[in-house]
């Protein structure tokens, strides 16, 4: 997010506010978003196809059909437009989960030096200590809670909760994907020993990597959600071309 | 008029019409497929040549060892051979090597056998633990005198699908592996049926679909575009697994 913003000069005092128009997504920023949402979707609908596969999750070194799941689906539980490819098969799904793989964490992995480089997580990622403060925290709660969204040069900032969700999917749930995924390849486990241990099994990290999963498709739709209420033409179009309409601020109550 | 559930429905079907027609597509098929030697590259270079799979303790097995693909092939020959408790079965070991060998099932039984118990991950994502008893390719391969030429060891089964032969193929890092045995016996018993009697590969870290069993041929080439449908193995020609399945 950037500050430097263009006022309009013309107009009533209303008119201008409601025309202004901030620069708020740099470019590597919003390369990297649409990036990453392409691959997240196909990593999650690809996934979905691998575990109808093996609709079945347990704990510990190994799991297979005669020993205790703590979650169990029966057939092939997920249907045709959550999973690529539509129809069961296996292998396909394992070609684009394998390959879509790499442009996730190549993406990432870039993402992240380059947002060190340009100090994006720095100013814009990193929550100040004024921000999580307790009873701050809870007023975000409470304006998220009544749909009162930040209007004005507020806007123009990721508010706590955004920044929370940010850094837990950018620096907890996608490396914990890609740990946990890497986990499951008998290769990597005999390369790195130490991943098997950190998740305390193979069939404990297929676990996990489920359940990474099923909190990045709540972020996603959170995030979808947000979107809409705060305004989906402007915030989709801030985040292609970079410019945002900044929302007037409310008259005082 | 197109109300918004119409049109997400519709946007939807055809986002995913497009996965599907994209994955008929040869040549986006092709860029997915060069991420498998992107993944073996990356997995080679920071693995040592040598690095073992995990080897666990008794109390680490698996309650029931579930087998998987055949469980009992279906051909007079192995019926018969079945039927005579194996005594007539022999691997040959035959290609670019220097002296072929045709060894009894017999003779590998009595062989120095390494023991270990691994655990076994099935490409659908379920993993059993199994102890596992066997003699060391690289012996079989050392006594061949395998020719400077060879790059790949196909292991040629008894079972079929239809009407082909399953098969298998590893590289000679694998083959020369540590852990890399024909396993003639399992949880301290001769190998079962379903898990591949009499004799079977393990090759520890990939997934349980190179993992040939009822072996009756070890065949050493220096290319597998000469073998079958030049993929390396059953489901590679068949259903486009991966030929390197160490993930």
């Amino acid at each position: 997010m950037n500050d430097a913003s263009e006022k309009s000069g013309r107009g009533g005092q209303k008119a201008a506010s409601q025309r202004r128009i901030a620069y708020r997504h740099r470019l590597p920023t919003r390369i990297w978003h649409w990036i990453n949402a392409l691959a997240v979707i196909v990593m999650l609908m690809s996934g979905l196809m691998i575990l109808n596969a093996h609709p079945r999750l347990y704990w510990g070194a190994y799991g297979a059909n005669f020993d205790h799941a703590w979650l169990a689906f029966h057939g092939r539980p997920f249907p045709g437009w959550a999973t690529i490819p539509s129809t069961y098969n296996l292998a396909a799904a394992r070609r684009w989960h394998l390959a879509f793989a790499w442009v996730l964490v190549a993406g990432l992995v870039i993402f992240l030096f380059v947002s060190l480089w340009n100090r994006h997580l720095q100013r814009d990622l990193a929550p100040s200590g004024e921000q999580l403060k307790p009873t701050h925290v809870w007023e975000d709660i409470k304006a998220h809670a009544r749909l009162r969204f930040p209007a004005g040069d507020a806007a123009l900032h990721y508010n706590v909760l955004q920044k929370i969700s940010y850094v837990a999917v950018i620096f907890g749930l996608i490396p914990l994907m890609s740990l946990t995924g890497l986990t499951m390849s008998p290769g990597m486990d005999a390369a790195w020993p130490w991943l098997v241990e950190l998740f305390g099994g193979r069939q404990s990290a297929r676990s996990i990597h489920f359940l990474c999963a099923a909190a990045i498709l709540l972020f996603i739709v959170v995030h979808l959600v947000m979107v809409v209420l705060a305004g989906p033409i402007n915030e989709v179009a801030s985040m292609i071309t970079g410019r945002f309409r900044v929302p007037p601020e409310r008259a005082a109550e | 008029m197109i109300t918004r559930r119409r049109f997400i429905a519709v946007g939807s079907a055809g986002l995913l019409a497009g996965c599907d027609r994209l994955n008929n597509s040869q040549a986006f098929r092709g860029v997915l497929r060069s991420a498998e030697g992107l993944t073996m590259q990356a997995q080679r270079l920071i693995s040592p040549r040598d690095a073992l799979a995990r080897q666990f303790t008794e109390a680490d097995l698996s309650p029931i060892f579930r087998s998987n693909g055949t469980s009992m092939p279906a051909t007079a020959e192995y019926a018969r051979h079945l039927a005579e408790d194996f005594a007539n079965w022999r691997v040959v070991v035959d290609g670019l090597v220097g002296r072929p060998l045709s060894i009894s099932i017999q003779a590998l039984r009595s062989m120095p056998h390494r023991v270990q118990i691994t655990r076994h991950d099935c490409v659908e994502g379920w993993s059993a633990i199994g102890k596992w008893h066997g003699v060391p390719l690289s012996k079989l391969l050392d006594a061949a005198r395998l020719s400077p030429r060879a790059n790949y060891i196909v292991f040629h089964c008894a079972d079929r699908f239809g009407d082909k032969p399953y098969y298998e193929s590893i590289d000679l890092i694998d083959a020369f592996h540590p852990q890399t045995i024909l396993a003639v016996g399992m949880n301290g018993h001769l190998l079962p049926v379903p898990n591949g009697a009499p004799v079977r590969l393990r090759v520890e870290r990939q997934l349980g679909y190179k993992h040939a069993k009822y072996i009756q041929r070890i065949q050493a080439v220096e290319s597998l575009a000469e073998v079958y449908g030049g993929k390396g193995g059953y489901w590679e020609d068949t259903t486009d697994y991966e030929w390197y399945a160490g993930i």
